[in-house]
């Protein structure tokens, strides 16, 4: 028996109980159409994350500077001034560490023409762009003669451009920060919110040293609030951060029970780490969409008993008159799959209409690639598989003269 | 003359609460090529059982059957279904037509299941419908039919892989007397055309049709000779 008259077979049993098919199909409907919303949702949030991760920048370690004690009360970490730029050069030299970026944060009223913007004004060198994995969109960066001779050069990110200087290019332009004027050299590229919400592209850049001396201030000269260290790979990790450590425990002339005057904070660490509560998450509603997926499939097992319970005499006609046990199972485990891959396709459709619908209503990030529709698709054949060869295995095995005998 | 069905010392036995019970003892019998036999017994004479044995629908307990030279008891469930396809034409008093399907994919269901492409289907079925006078009826639904036709459907569908065999169950039981007749002359043309058929019958009338009787009672076979002598 060809393939093209067994489907028609099946078509014909299938359209012979329309409103039977339906509801069956419907089972398998919104399964499908529940894992593939799930992991649209799922995808779509772990790529957003990633892109967060991504803007971070890799492999990074973090140290900040100790802790102050002022009139009794511990001041936290960062505001002691015991990391220097000196320490930045030598935690350089670590192997494994590709750059030690020193930074020295502050806030600071910025003014162009009419517009005024409060913003965080960032100590950098050149490294901290290739920490980051920040690239300049236009203009170009300072460089470490810029930041030997503490020169008032700026590169500003998104927000502050746009805030500042509207429709004009920002590069070229000569910028007041705290009175003194910058010449803004470059405009940082975009890169949205991070881990915690905040607006990265929020900020300007200068030389550290200008920081230091010509912005704020401060009677450490040479001290910095904290380093960010990139390492080369995730697996250097563990043991550059221990040399680190060492390294600085050294510099510091810390007595070895003594407590460190500075911390090292794995900030990939964390990063995976909620990036990785996100794939639990979607792996999670997925298996419980696939649940629904099931229930589908044991509907479909549930009409094909039915149906073979009711065509016992069709089933016997078929057997005398020379239907093979293979033409039998074939038949009918067709008409299961034919079910569940209607309702998938309805399914998948409706599915991806949904993902849309969260994305524009709810605002949420929706992401639905190939392999989810390729996936579902399996599944549900799968599952047509699955279910129905029980019921087209009873269906072959029918003793004929019985079958013919069944009223 | 070749012998079409040779049974040779042929029973069956069925389980029952009270142990074996022997619906058919032991029955040797012979039919050519080109007999027109009618078998007739009373219920429970084993006449039933005897034309499930023979039409492949089921293993013998006891003793050989040959149908078409092949040793039936030695075929796989398989093998059987593709002799059935090849050998025999059923003819059942239900008509047993498949209600969803119309008289030519009716009739043309056997050759499906040999493996027949579909324009072949078609016009062979076709054919069939024309032969035993339904031309132009292929698009009607078995329910869009008389009892009649729908029985000569079911004779053309046993005629589609062209079978030397033609078994027939109560082929009038559901048919009044008239139609009984025509359909009746039916089988006997196609005897005439040189197939073989066997059928099953519990009226005297039908059997008179036949050039031989075979009688059945208490799973032994107890007349087998001319209608005329067992009625």
């Amino acid at each position: 028996m060809n393939a093209f008259a067994m489907l028609a077979e099946s078509w014909r049993a299938i359209i012979a109980n329309r409103m039977r098919s339906f509801l069956t199909m419907l089972g398998m409907i919104i399964g499908v159409a529940a894992v593939v919303l799930m992991l649209a949702v799922g995808q779509g949030a772990q790529s957003a994350i990633d892109e967060t991760i991504s803007s971070m920048g890799s492999n990074l370690f973090i140290v900040l500077s100790g802790a102050t004690t002022s009139g009794g009360q511990r001041m936290g970490l960062g505001t002691a001034p015991t990391l220097t730029m000196n320490d930045a050069a030598a935690l350089a030299e670590v192997p494994n560490i590709t750059a030690a970026a020193p930074v020295q944060p502050g806030t600071a009223a910025t003014v162009y023409a009419g517009n005024n913007w409060s913003t965080s004004i960032t100590g950098v060198t050149p490294d901290y762009l290739q920490v980051r994995n920040w690239a300049v969109a236009s203009g170009f960066a300072f460089t470490d003669a810029d930041v030997r001779g503490a020169a008032r050069v700026a590169l500003v990110g998104k927000t502050v451009a746009d805030n500042l200087f509207g429709d004009e290019n920002p590069v070229g332009k000569t910028m007041r920060i705290k009175q003194s004027p910058f010449t803004v050299v470059g405009v940082l590229e975009a890169k949205g919110q991070s881990l915690d919400g905040r607006d990265q592209d929020d900020v300007v850049l200068v030389p550290v040293t200008t920081a230091q001396r010509k912005l704020f201030g401060s009677q450490f000269p040479g001290s910095v609030r904290f380093i960010m260290v990139q390492a080369n790979s995730a697996e250097a990790m563990p043991a550059v951060e221990k040399e680190m450590n060492v390294l600085l425990r050294s510099r510091h002339r810390i007595a070895e029970d003594a407590d460190a005057d500075f911390s090292v904070r794995n900030l990939s660490a964390m990063a995976e780490a909620s990036a990785s509560a996100t794939r639990i998450m979607s792996y999670v509603l997925g298996a419980i969409a696939s649940i629904s997926l099931i229930v589908g499939g044991i509907g479909i097992m549930n009409i094909m008993l039915v149906s073979v319970t009711e065509r016992t005499r069709e089933i016997g006609i078929r057997i005398a008159i020379g239907a093979r046990h293979r033409d039998i199972l074939l038949q009918f485990l067709l008409e299961a799959v034919t079910i569940s891959l209607i309702g998938c396709l309805i399914g998948v459709g409706l599915g991806i209409g949904g993902a849309w619908a969260v994305q524009k209503f709810a605002g949420f990030p929706v992401l639905v690639t190939p392999d989810i529709a390729v996936l579902a698709f399996s599944v549900a054949a799968g599952v047509g598989v699955f279910f129905g060869f029980y019921p087209a295995r009873r269906a072959a095995l029918m003793n004929p003269i019985d079958a013919l005998r069944y009223q | 003359m070749s012998n079409v069905i040779e049974v040779t010392q042929l029973g069956k036995d069925y389980a029952t609460a009270a142990g074996a019970f022997a619906a058919l003892k032991s029955v040797s019998l012979t039919i050519a090529q080109g007999e027109f036999v009618a078998i007739m017994g009373p219920s429970g004479s084993g006449k039933s059982t005897f034309m499930n044995l023979l039409g492949c629908l089921d293993y013998p307990s006891r003793g050989e059957y040959k149908l078409d030279g092949e040793n039936v008891s030695l075929l796989s469930s398989d093998a059987l279904a593709a002799l059935r396809n090849r050998v025999i034409g059923f003819v059942f008093q239900g008509f047993n037509l498949l209600p969803r399907l119309n008289a030519r994919d009716n009739v043309a269901l056997p050759m499906l299941y040999r493996g027949a492409g579909s324009g072949e289907r078609k016009q062979h079925a076709d054919e069939m419908l024309a032969k035993v006078g339904l031309a132009g009826l292929g698009d009607r639904r078995p329910n869009q039919l008389s009892g009649g036709q729908q029985q000569r459907v079911a004779i053309a569908r046993a005629l589609a892989n062209s079978p030397q065999l033609i078994l027939a169950d109560e082929p009038t039981g559901n048919l009044d007397s008239h139609t009984s007749d025509e359909v009746m002359g039916l089988f006997t043309e196609l005897n005439h055309s040189g197939i073989t058929v066997v059928l099953v019958t519990h009226e005297s009338d039908i059997a008179k049709y036949a050039k031989r009787l075979v009688r059945f009672k208490d799973g032994e076979m107890v007349y087998d000779g001319h209608p005329e002598g067992g009625l």
